[in-house]
C-alpha cells in the first residue's frame, strides 16, 4: 500500500499545486525580461498594486483591533448574557459562508448611490460604492472571522487564573492586558495577522462587485488580472499574478513558522 | 494617565464601539439581501427564482460542487492518510503545501488552470485531439472547485488521525484483519465526522467560489454559468432585485450547511 500511496500522494501535489505554480512562475517570462517589467510597470499595474496595498494595510489594522478587542469580549466578558454570546459567536462565522460576490453585492444594496444612506454620503462628498472606502467594506467582511477564531480558542485555552492573579495583586486593565494576556495570545494574534493579510490580498470577487473595476481608479491586483485575462492578455496578467504569487507563498512560509510558534506557547 | 483610563466610560465605549461594529459589518449586510430580495414582493422573488437561466445556474452550481467535493473526499483523505502515517523525503513540505490555496488569490487560482489546460497549452492540445473540452466547459470549472477546497478535508482530518488510539487498530490486526478489512471497519468510522464536516466545509466553499471559476468557465448562460458569475452578471446588469433573490437561495443553503457543520462538531466535543 505505502508503495503506491506515496506516489499517489506526490502525483496528487504535483498536479493540483506544484505544476501550475510553476507555469505561472515560468510563463511571466514568456516575453522575456523587459516583457515581465513592462507588464508590472505599466501605471495600471502599479496603481492596482498600491490599491491593493493600502486595502491590506487598513483592513489588517481594523481587524486586528476590532477581532482581538471582541475576541476577549466573546470570552471574558461577563456583561454579556451566555445566550447572546453564543448567538453572536455564531454570526461570527457567517462571512465564510457567505459568497465573495453576494458579500460584495451586500454592500451595494445597502451603501449604493441609489439607497438612502448611499445618498446622504454621496451629498457630503463621501463616496462609498464604487470607491475606496466600499472595498474596504467589502474585505473588511469577508476577513472578519479569520482574527476571532485564531484568538479565541488561544484565550479559552489559557483560562483566567493568571489574569486574576494579576488584578488581585493590583495591575489595572490595561496592565493585565499587556502584561499577561497579550505574550499568551501574540501568536495566536500574529497567526490570524497572516491569514487576513493573504486573504485580503487574494480577495477578488467581493471587491470586484463593489469597486466597479475602474482602470487607474479602483482596480486592484486581482481584479486587473482578470481584466487582462477578458482582453487575453494573458502575458500581462501572469506578470502581476507572478507578485501576488510570492507574496502568497512568503506569507505560507511565516504562517508554517507561527503555527509552529504557537504550537510552542 | 491609568486614572482616566480607569474611567467607567471607557468600558462601555469600547463595548459599544465592538458591537456596533460587529453589527453593522456583519448582521446589518446579510439583513439587507433578504429584505432587498423581498423588497417587489414575493411574486417577484419567485419570478427571479424561476428564471430559467438562474434556475439552471443553480442546479448546475450543486451538481459540480458535489463532484468537486465526492473528488476532495477521496483525494483528500488519501492525502492526510499519507501525510499522517508514513515518513518519507518532502513530507514536510508537502504539509505546508496543503495551505497554499488559502493563501493564494482565487483569480490566480483560475488564471494557473487557464495557463496549463487552455488553448495553446500542451494539456489543451491533447485533449483537444482526443476531442475533451476542459477550459470553458464543466471540467475546467470542477478542477477550479477541486483546487480551492483542497486543503479542508486534509485539515480537518489530520488531528484526528493524530489522536487515533493505535490499539485498535492493532486489535484488529492480531484478531487476522486485512490492511483493507482495518482501514473501513475500523480507522474509517472514526474519521467519518472529519471527513464529513470538512465535505460540508468543502461543498459550501465550492457553491460560493467565484474568483477561479469565473476565468476558467466561459460562462455560458444555461450551460456553463454558475451560480455566483450569474449574480455577478445581475448586479453588471443593474438587476439587484434579481441577484439579491438567488443570493438567499445560496445564503440560506450555506448557512444550513454551516450549522450542521457546527452540530456535528459540538457533538464531537461532547464526546
Amino acid at each position: 500500500m505505502r508503495k503506491l500511496l506515496i506516489p499517489l500522494t506526490y502525483l496528487v501535489f504535483l498536479v493540483l499545486l506544484i505544476v501550475p505554480l510553476i507555469k505561472i512562475a515560468f510563463g511571466a517570462w514568456e516575453d522575456g525580461v523587459d516583457g515581465l517589467i513592462h507588464a508590472i510597470t505599466r501605471p495600471e499595474a502599479v496603481h492596482a498594486l498600491m490599491m491593493t496595498g493600502l486595502i491590506v494595510i487598513v483592513v489588517t489594522l481594523l481587524n486586528t483591533l476590532f477581532g482581538v478587542m471582541l475576541s476577549i469580549y466573546l470570552v471574558r466578558g461577563t456583561w454579556l448574557g451566555s445566550r447572546l454570546k453564543q448567538l453572536l459567536n455564531s454570526i461570527v462565522d457567517l462571512p465564510f459562508s457567505v459568497s465573495p460576490v453576494i458579500g460584495g453585492l451586500m454592500i451595494v444594496l445597502i451603501l449604493g448611490p441609489s439607497t438612502t444612506i448611499g445618498a446622504f454620503f454621496e451629498s457630503i462628498g463621501f463616496k462609498i460604492v464604487y470607491a475606496f472606502p466600499g472595498m474596504v467594506l467589502a474585505t473588511l467582511f469577508v476577513t472578519f472571522p479569520l482574527m476571532v477564531r485564531e484568538v479565541m480558542p488561544v484565550l479559552q485555552e489559557i483560562g483566567t487564573q493568571q489574569e486574576e492573579a494579576a488584578s488581585t495583586l493590583g495591575a489595572y486593565g490595561w496592565t493585565t492586558f499587556w502584561k499577561v494576556t497579550w505574550p499568551l495570545i501574540r501568536w495566536g494574534v500574529i497567526y490570524g495577522v497572516v491569514l487576513t493579510i493573504a486573504r485580503s490580498l487574494g480577495e477578488f470577487g467581493a471587491v470586484l462587485v463593489v469597486s466597479g473595476n475602474v482602470m487607474n481608479k479602483t482596480q486592484t491586483a486581482t481584479t486587473l488580472v482578470y481584466q487582462d485575462v477578458e482582453n487575453f492578455n494573458v502575458v500581462s496578467a501572469n506578470g502581476v499574478a507572478l507578485i501576488l504569487v510570492a507574496f502568497s507563498v512568503a506569507l505560507l512560509l511565516v504562517m508554517e513558522w507561527s503555527k509552529k510558534r504557537k504550537g510552542v506557547h | 494617565m491609568n486614572d482616566i483610563l480607569r474611567h467607567k466610560g471607557w468600558s462601555w465605549g469600547f463595548r459599544s464601539t465592538v458591537m456596533l461594529y460587529f453589527i453593522v459589518l456583519i448582521a446589518l449586510p446579510i439583513i439587507g439581501v433578504y429584505t432587498k430580495s423581498f423588497s417587489l414582493g414575493w411574486n417577484a422573488f419567485i419570478e427571479s427564482v424561476s428564471d430559467p437561466l438562474a434556475w439552471k445556474s443553480i442546479v448546475l452550481t450543486l451538481k459540480l460542487s458535489l463532484i468537486a467535493t465526492l473528488i476532495n473526499i477521496v483525494i483528500g483523505t488519501m492525502v492526510a492518510w499519507v501525510l499522517n502515517r508514513y515518513r518519507f523525503i518532502g513530507r514536510t513540505i508537502l504539509n505546508s503545501l496543503v495551505d497554499l490555496p488559502f493563501a493564494l488569490p482565487t483569480a490566480v487560482g483560475g488564471l494557473m488552470i487557464l495557463l496549463l489546460l487552455g488553448p495553446n497549452s500542451l494539456v489543451g492540445n491533447w485533449a483537444a485531439a482526443l476531442g475533451i473540452e476542459i477550459v470553458f466547459h464543466e471540467p475546467a470549472i470542477v478542477i477550479a472547485m477541486v483546487f480551492v477546497t483542497f486543503p479542508f478535508i486534509i485539515r480537518a482530518i489530520q488531528p484526528i488521525l493524530e489522536e487515533l488510539d493505535k490499539s485498535e487498530e492493532e486489535a484488529a490486526y492480531l484478531l487476522g484483519a486485512s490492511k483493507g478489512l482495518v482501514f473501513f471497519k475500523v480507522i474509517f468510522p472514526v474519521i467519518l465526522p472529519g471527513v464529513l464536516s470538512g465535505a460540508m466545509l468543502a461543498f459550501s466553499r465550492a457553491l460560493a467560489e467565484f474568483g477561479a471559476v469565473v476565468l476558467v468557465a466561459g460562462n455560458i448562460p444555461g450551460k456553463t454559468l454558475i451560480a455566483s458569475v450569474y449574480i455577478f452578471g445581475e448586479v453588471e446588469s443593474d438587476n439587484p432585485q434579481g441577484a439579491a433573490a438567488v443570493s438567499i437561495l445560496l445564503l440560506t443553503l450555506s448557512f444550513l450547511i454551516l450549522w450542521l457543520v457546527n452540530r456535528v462538531q459540538m457533538r464531537r466535543n461532547a464526546k
